[in-house]
């Protein structure tokens, strides 16, 4: 026996583990390196180049996609972390009171329901609005996004709160603060790591969204996913790789600081 | 009652908290009607939807009452005929959506099991880092998750490629668009979700049960059977409910792994509000799609009841 008993060791998991690793790594890998390939195949390798990222940069249509995705994610983000907040600060630190429970589902529902049942609600309640109003904007998306946001944005600042106890807002009270006075000097001091994790994990979740967005878009309101969606049904150039490894760049810089924010906390 | 002989003080008492209270529910108000607008409103629309007649050009006839559109999803007239026959092609669908969603589940347990027990057995400080590694690509976006596992297999894709190029195979292997594409998608796509809730289970396993196992004469099987298995069960269920259940809604990866012959729920629903013009059909696959997850989510609950008895 080369290596002592570990009680911990069970044989072939390691190797499993591993292997998910890799498994979970080497698509994604095999996507970024063939974005920077020079010639117009995404399997065979022809050399080094940028091209790919400059046809995506120049491209007019993936232009007018992300700004839009990028306008319509700040603004649920936004609207659904301060909404977010205020139903944290609602339904933590107090005792138990009617509706409580009823709160706690009907702001989790977003989260139990199938992303496609969504869609095709929304589809026919704004299909219809749309005809109703001729308003035809952003505006549906931007409603959407924040519905389903406010889950995602609640759940870290909830967490944060309730880690939170009332001593300093007790002791902030005694000294004569306003209730808003508190809430600005104490509260939201203590609480800003938690909204701030809200509102980058909202950010990340309205970005994302395909299935929601695809149905509840009017004609030419393209976001990068559902643009992308549309071109990956036919032939694809490096040139998707390039927009996808921009695209996972930017997650992964949101979620790593997300995760030394949440990381500080504990 | 005693609310007749309460004490003045006690009566400003409950005036003040029935006072928080209000201000509590003013405070929640702004997101609860957020999410009745844009989230649970709608779905009763969808309900009553599928209990009108379907319009000649997609969309009802406003308030015409029928049945049909739960008849077509089990059952269809035949075109020239009018004989009533079984809709083999929905109750395919149906089949396909939970047999690969059951397979999808099982593949990821059986995964993702490994690899949580492996992160959790990493020394203290490191076992962040391995979870960090399972966070990036659960916040990838799925679509570029789908396309990277589109790459993989496609006809011209890297498996294929390489294996003409050595020389093994002559002719491309056709893995895209069948089930088999949409399976190792989903397995792909859905893994983390699987591994998160795992380790949330196994960081708290009490190795010292191991330890008295092992002096008992355990082998190592039999630990694993009969002590670590039943102790992470409620991170076993938590997990498979996460990957079921966005399993069987699945519509962006087996549409672009599974085409349009290998439909799986999300697509057939898609299908009615698009070129079917069957609006009353599509919204009653969607009722009865949530209704699937919510019994889900109920054997969820139940068994997560159990658990918490057996091992508190």
């Amino acid at each position: 026996m080369a290596e002592p008993f570990s009680i911990r060791r069970q044989p072939g998991f390691t190797t499993i583990a591993i292997l998910c690793f890799a498994l979970l790594y080497l698509p994604i890998a095999t996507l970024v390196f063939y974005a920077f390939n020079a010639g117009v195949s995404v399997a065979v390798w022809e050399g080094f180049s940028l091209r790919w990222f400059g046809a995506a940069m120049a491209n007019e249509r993936v232009q007018e996609a992300a700004w839009h995705s990028f306008i319509i994610a700040t603004v649920a983000a936004l609207i659904s972390t301060v909404v977010a907040t205020m139903a944290a600060l609602a339904t933590t630190r107090t005792e138990p009171y009617r509706g409580l429970t009823f709160k706690y589902a009907f702001i989790n529902q977003p989260l139990m329901v199938p992303e496609i049942v969504t869609a095709v609600a929304l589809l026919i309640v704004f299909s219809r609005i749309k005809v109703w109003t001729g308003y035809t904007g952003l505006g549906y998306l931007m409603a959407a996004h924040t519905g389903f946001c406010i889950p995602f944005a609640y759940l870290p600042i909830r967490a944060r709160l309730e880690n939170m106890d009332l001593t300093l807002e007790r002791a902030a009270a005694d000294l004569y603060a306003t209730p808003w006075a508190t809430f600005r000097r104490v509260t939201l001091p203590l609480l800003w790591p938690g909204i701030l994790a809200g509102l980058m994990l909202a950010f990340v979740i309205s970005l994302d969204d395909v299935v929601i967005t695809e149905f509840v878009k009017s004609a030419g309101q393209e976001t990068l996913p559902t643009y992308m969606l549309g071109q990956l049904k036919r032939a694809v150039t490096p040139e998707m790789n390039a927009i996808s490894t921009v695209f996972l760049l930017l997650s992964v810089v949101i979620v790593t600081v997300f995760f030394f924010i949440n990381r500080k906390r504990t | 009652m005693t609310k007749t002989a309460a004490s003045p003080a006690q009566r400003i008492i409950d005036a003040a908290k029935a006072r928080d209270v209000r201000s509590r529910w003013l405070l929640s108000a702004p997101a609860l009607l957020i999410i009745f607008f844009a989230a649970i409103g709608p779905l009763f629309v969808v309900l009553i939807y599928s209990f009108m007649a379907k319009g000649d050009y997609g969309d009802v006839k406003p308030w015409t009452f029928s049945t049909d559109g739960w008849f077509n999803v089990l059952f269809e007239r035949d075109m020239f005929d009018d004989t009533l026959g079984l809709a083999w092609a929905n109750l395919s669908i149906f089949w396909r959506s939970i047999k690969l969603s059951l397979i999808t589940t099982l593949v990821t347990v059986l995964l993702g099991f490994p690899t949580a027990y492996f992160i959790s057995t990493r020394a203290e400080h490191r076992r962040d880092l391995w979870l960090f590694l399972i966070t990036i690509p659960f916040w990838t976006n799925l679509l570029i998750r789908t396309f990277a596992i589109q790459e993989v297999v496609r006809n011209e894709g890297i498996i294929n490629s390489a294996l003409i190029r050595l020389g093994i195979i002559t002719e491309p292997i056709q893995i895209m668009f069948t089930d088999t594409a949409i399976l190792l998608g989903m397995v792909y796509v859905y893994l983390p979700l699987m591994v998160l809730p795992l380790y949330a289970s196994m960081e708290k396993l009490d190795f010292r049960l191991v330890e008295a196992g092992y002096d008992l004469y355990a082998t190592r099987l039999s630990v694993l059977r009969r002590i670590i298995i039943p102790l992470v069960k409620p991170g076993i269920v938590a997990g498979s409910i996460l990957v079921f259940i966005p399993s069987l809604g699945a519509y962006v990866t087996p549409k672009l792994l599974g085409g349009g012959k290998n439909m799986m729920l999300g697509n057939l629903i898609e299908l009615q509000f698009g070129q079917g013009r069957n609006w009353p059909l599509g919204s009653a696959l969607s009722i009865a799609l949530m209704a699937i997850v919510m019994v889900a989510l109920l054997v969820y609950t139940r068994n997560a009841a159990d658990g918490g008895q057996r091992h508190g």
